[in-house]
């Protein structure tokens, strides 16, 4: 199967080692990656943020550039469910019937990783081996938008040497939301700190998630704090191998 | 526009000015449209398929579990149930809605008489230690009596202002899920008005930091005898 | 002590000015953890025993969706329905109208003073301020809003009020106002007190007034759903009984109450059902009041209606769960919306009914992470994330359109606009990754960002930021697998 990965403009620039672990796996699959690269953002800062007149490009432009592809991947439940379930409403937002059009064909195509790997290609084991004690926290677009459900875990919980700790209120968001981490920073400290402890509580060494938007707020927090508790994106832990082989 | 169309009185009326309101907000609404054509699915339980001594069963445990005291009698025990009750309870003054059946008023307590004449005063009421009544139904899944202003029930003041509540719920009267309680009231309520009430309990805040308190300005005491 | 909210004249604060307060608020911040953390528990078990819940969900938002489809209909149905059993129906075009109609039925009983049971529609219409101008007294007779009315507070809560309050300060505010005695703080001696000082006024009472929580066009039969009995009282003790009601409350028939009153009491206290609900229709002979009003109110909700996306906010049943599960609201609380309608829901309804336009409801669309557990829980499934989204494009696009020369220099602007320029074309991208590396460097300690300049501050005040590494993915994926 030849797949187009959709890297998301945060991930291409903040954590280029989250799009090659997404590689690494995919291809260790057999599946064959095509990046095209006049992509760049999805539009959902803007989007979100109000900004739809000025999102509406950048929707026509990702639904022209992976145009024709069999599906889409990539590592972001929260860009996934821009394109998935608020692409319609940019087209409806733009009045325009023929990207509405490609919206309906297009969106079904495309997928969030995990369930890429669990729902259409049906892997649940990746062959990874990572010997840490790790929490999951399933990121709120991941769970409630895209509904992924127990895919991350099914293939967390497959991989070799790992200690996979539950984390309490585990549902509940992080804080991140975009830019109201920064608008209302405030509040989003607040929920950050939630998360923080019930992640410290785990003892876990590595928190770990399907989103390095989510990740980098956690991980800042975990950071700032010196907690020495490290944030790993879920496609690193699935890419990770024993040195052996 | 209004106005244009009234031609003479210029001033439009509060409601002619919500309805022209309403209906230019709702302009993407075909004409034609009527309300019954927008598809409303009801797949939900209509009737519960259990067999009765479940249903009753559950209705009894269900009203106990938001704290009313519930027993089951025989037919011939209640009216000792019925005055053990009022007795454990210290009743002095007793209110009676119309058409109790007489078998139900104890001896032994002062009874007041609601009558469509001869009504008793709020005062009257408030300074009663207890009223007896009937019910109109009993609905399992909640473990709510239901009140329809009807026989052995009166007129909804008898059942709010005295402290203590006293209901009689005979098994036939308990229906298994919400809906069939709507569906049996319809006629009471469409064919004569009736006000209805769903007693779910005894009258509970949780207000003071969500802990649930009994008894706020409604009976303290609900007390649920299920004859059958 | 009252701030100016969303339904009074003059601007509002905005959100994050409110919640920098509420924040630190430790008492606060403790309560409503409890409170929303238990309730949101509760609630997931009684919805957890009912199979068809969706089923439910799905029939409670169509109906609603039939309702405002054709509201108009509904509505004379029930005028006339109401007209017919007894009552008489008055309609109000905005807040003044319907307290002027309400204080002008009190004096013609010659009452000075009224019982109320706790009605939002009646908070929005700042209706208890009206009465006392033309000397009229009202007593709010449910619990929580006997309390927030002794301590001259505001509402933080839908359906608990005074969610913000423990039992220590409730004790010390019914001594200082009521005069009781000897009080301990437990919550069965407090609700004992307001029991014995709200009977009276029951009992002396000639008006009370209600809100609605639904209305029956076929029928006339109005519903008041709630807990302590304080609904019964002012619905039939008094002999003239006056109901505010939102219009779109109105439900189509007696038989959508299967319906709502299983969706409303699991929603709101996680309750299999209330302890009590009153059904009215009319004015029944020799039962309750004898005069019975119903003021059909607008005052905005016309403007929801008219918009396409928003128009579901109108589902609302006010029972308060998108509040108890919003990870925003458990650690704000009520208060920093400004307004009577909080959480989730007062976040998209609030600046629907008042209008685009003033900062403290302009704010509101934004109080939101859209982790999208409000509409999760929402019993007639409102999208409220979808109409948050829909509501900033209207708040940017208002600002842009009607903000004149300043706004093209407000900062969050001029990098939305540049940052979008970028995005449309993939070698302006690369350009400015480039510059991002380069750029960092002032900032970059030690393998880590810890301060940045100007609105970005809000995000390394307590968190670090990685620097951007020296190589994008893109540029990798040249280097190792070629350009296609």
């Amino acid at each position: 199967m030849r797949v187009a990965l959709f890297i998301t403009c945060f991930n291409d620039t903040l954590f280029p080692e989250t799009g090659r672990a997404t590689v690494e796996v995919l291809e260790r699959l057999g599946v064959e990656v095509d990046f095209p690269l006049a992509q760049t953002c999805c539009g959902q800062m803007h989007f979100n943020t109000g900004y739809q007149r000025e999102a509406i490009p950048l929707v026509r432009r990702f639904v022209e550039i992976f145009d024709g592809y069999e599906a889409v991947v990539a590592p972001s439940g929260s860009c996934v469910s821009m394109v998935r379930e608020l692409y319609p409403m940019a087209a409806d937002f733009a009045g325009d019937g023929r990207l509405a059009e490609s919206v309906e064909e297009l969106s079904p195509k495309v997928f969030e990783l995990s369930e890429f790997l669990v729902k259409r290609l049906g892997v649940t084991d990746v062959g990874a081996y990572y010997p840490h004690r790790v929490t999951y926290h399933p990121t709120c677009h991941s769970m409630r938008m895209l509904r992924v459900g127990d895919a991350p875990l099914e293939l967390l919980g497959n991989v070799r040497g790992i200690d996979l700790v539950e984390l309490s209120e585990a549902e509940e968001c992080c804080g991140f939301g975009g830019t109201f981490a920064v608008k209302n920073a405030d509040t989003s400290a607040a929920m950050l700190s939630d998360k923080i402890r019930r992640v410290l509580d785990t003892e876990a060494e590595v928190c770990t998630a399907g989103d390095n938007s989510c990740l980098m707020h956690i991980g800042g927090g975990l950071g700032r704090l010196r907690t020495g508790v490290e944030t790993a994106h879920l496609a690193q832990i699935l890419a990770s191998e024993a040195e052996e082989g | 526009m209004v106005e244009a169309e009234q031609g003479i009185r210029l001033v439009a009326t509060a409601k002619e000015t919500i309805l022209w309101r309403i209906r230019h907000a709702t302009r993407d609404v075909p004409e034609e449209e009527r309300p019954e054509a927008v598809a409303v699915e009801r797949a939900y339980r209509k009737e519960d398929r259990a067999d009765r001594g479940e249903i009753v069963a559950r209705f009894a445990e269900r009203a106990a579990e938001y704290e009313a005291e519930v027993h089951r009698v025989g037919p011939a025990e209640l009216p000792r149930a019925i005055e053990e009750a009022l007795r454990r309870r210290g009743v002095r003054r007793l209110v009676i809605p119309p058409y109790l059946p007489r078998e139900w008023i104890p001896e032994g307590v002062e009874t007041l008489h609601d009558a469509a004449r001869s009504r008793l005063t709020n005062q009257e009421l408030d300074e009663s230690d207890a009223v007896l009544t009937g019910c109109a139904l009993g609905i399992a899944q909640t473990g709510t009596i239901v009140l329809d202003a009807g026989r052995a029930q009166g007129r909804r003041a008898l059942t709010l202002l005295p402290d203590y509540h006293l209901c009689i719920v005979r098994e036939r009267q308990i229906v298994g899920l919400v809906p069939e309680s709507f569906a049996s009231l319809e006629r009471a309520v469409k064919g004569e008005g009736r006000a209805v009430t769903f007693v779910s309990g005894p009258s509970a805040t949780s207000d003071i930091e969500l802990d649930r308190v009994e008894g706020v300005h409604g009976p303290r005491t609900l007390e649920v005898l299920i004859v059958g | 002590m009252k701030k100016s909210d969303a339904f009074s004249p003059g601007p509002t604060p905005t959100f994050e000015e409110s919640a920098k307060e509420s924040l630190s608020d430790s008492q606060l911040r403790r309560n409503l953890g409890k409170a929303t953390q238990t309730i949101r528990r509760k609630r997931a078990e009684a919805v957890g025993e009912m199979p068809d819940w969706e089923g439910l969900r799905e029939a409670g938002r169509a109906l609603k969706e039939r309702v405002m489809r054709h509201l108009d209909e509904y509505l004379l149905q029930l005028e006339e329905s109401v007209t017919r059993a007894g009552g008489k129906v008055h309609w109000a075009r905005d807040a003044e109208e319907a307290n002027r109609i309400i204080a002008g039925i009190v004096k013609d009983h010659g009452a000075e003073e009224v019982v109320k049971v706790k009605s939002i529609a009646t908070d929005e219409t700042k209706l208890n301020e009206h009465l006392e101008r033309e000397g009229i007294r009202a007593f709010e007779t449910d619990l929580a809003e006997l309390i927030i009315q002794l301590a001259g507070e505001t509402s933080s809560h839908i359906l608990v009020p005074a969610i913000h309050k423990n039992r220590a300060e409730i004790r010390e505010l019914f001594m200082e106002r009521l005069g009781a005695q000897n009080l301990s703080d437990s919550p069965s001696d407090l609700t004992e007190t307001a029991r014995l000082y709200l009977r009276e006024k029951f009992l002396a009472a000639r008006v009370g007034i209600s809100g609605a929580n639904f209305a029956v066009a076929e029928t006339g039969t109005v519903c008041v759903v709630e807990s302590e009995g304080n609904g019964r009282m002012c619905t039939t003790l008094p002999p003239v009984l006056v109901t505010l009601m939102g219009i779109e409350k109105v439900i189509p028939a007696w038989r959508d109450f299967e319906v709502f009153m299983q969706l409303l009491p699991r929603s709101s206290t996680a309750e299999r059902m209330n302890p009590y609900t009153s059904f009215w229709t009319g004015v029944s002979e020799g039962d309750g009041p004898r005069e019975f009003h119903l003021v059909l109110m607008d005052n905005g909700r016309t403007d929801v209606l008219a918009d396409e996306i928003g128009r579901q906010t109108l589902n609302c049943i006010r029972c308060s769960a998108c509040l108890n599960v919003c990870p925003v609201y458990e650690r704000t609380g009520g208060h920093a919306y400004n307004s009577v309608y909080p959480g989730p829901i007062g976040a998209i309804l609030t600046p629907q009914l008042v209008g685009i336009g003033d900062p403290g409801p302009d704010s509101l669309p934004y109080a939101s992470s859209l982790c999208g557990a409000c509409y999760q829980v929402c019993p007639v499934k409102i999208n409220i994330p979808e109409v948050l989204v829909h509501l900033r494009g209207k708040v940017t696009r208002h600002k842009q359109d009607r903000g004149g020369p300043r706004q093209k220099l407000d900062p969050e602007n001029v990098a939305m606009q540049t940052v979008a320029r970028v995005f449309s074309d993939p070698q302006l991208y690369e350009k400015a990754q480039r510059l991002a590396r380069v750029g960092q460097w002032p900032f970059a300690r030690g393998g880590s960002i810890g301060r940045l300049p100007g609105r970005l501050a809000g995000w390394t005040a307590v968190r670090d930021l990685k620097p951007v590494p020296q190589q994008s993915f893109r540029e990798w994926w040249r280097q190792n697998r070629g350009s296609v």
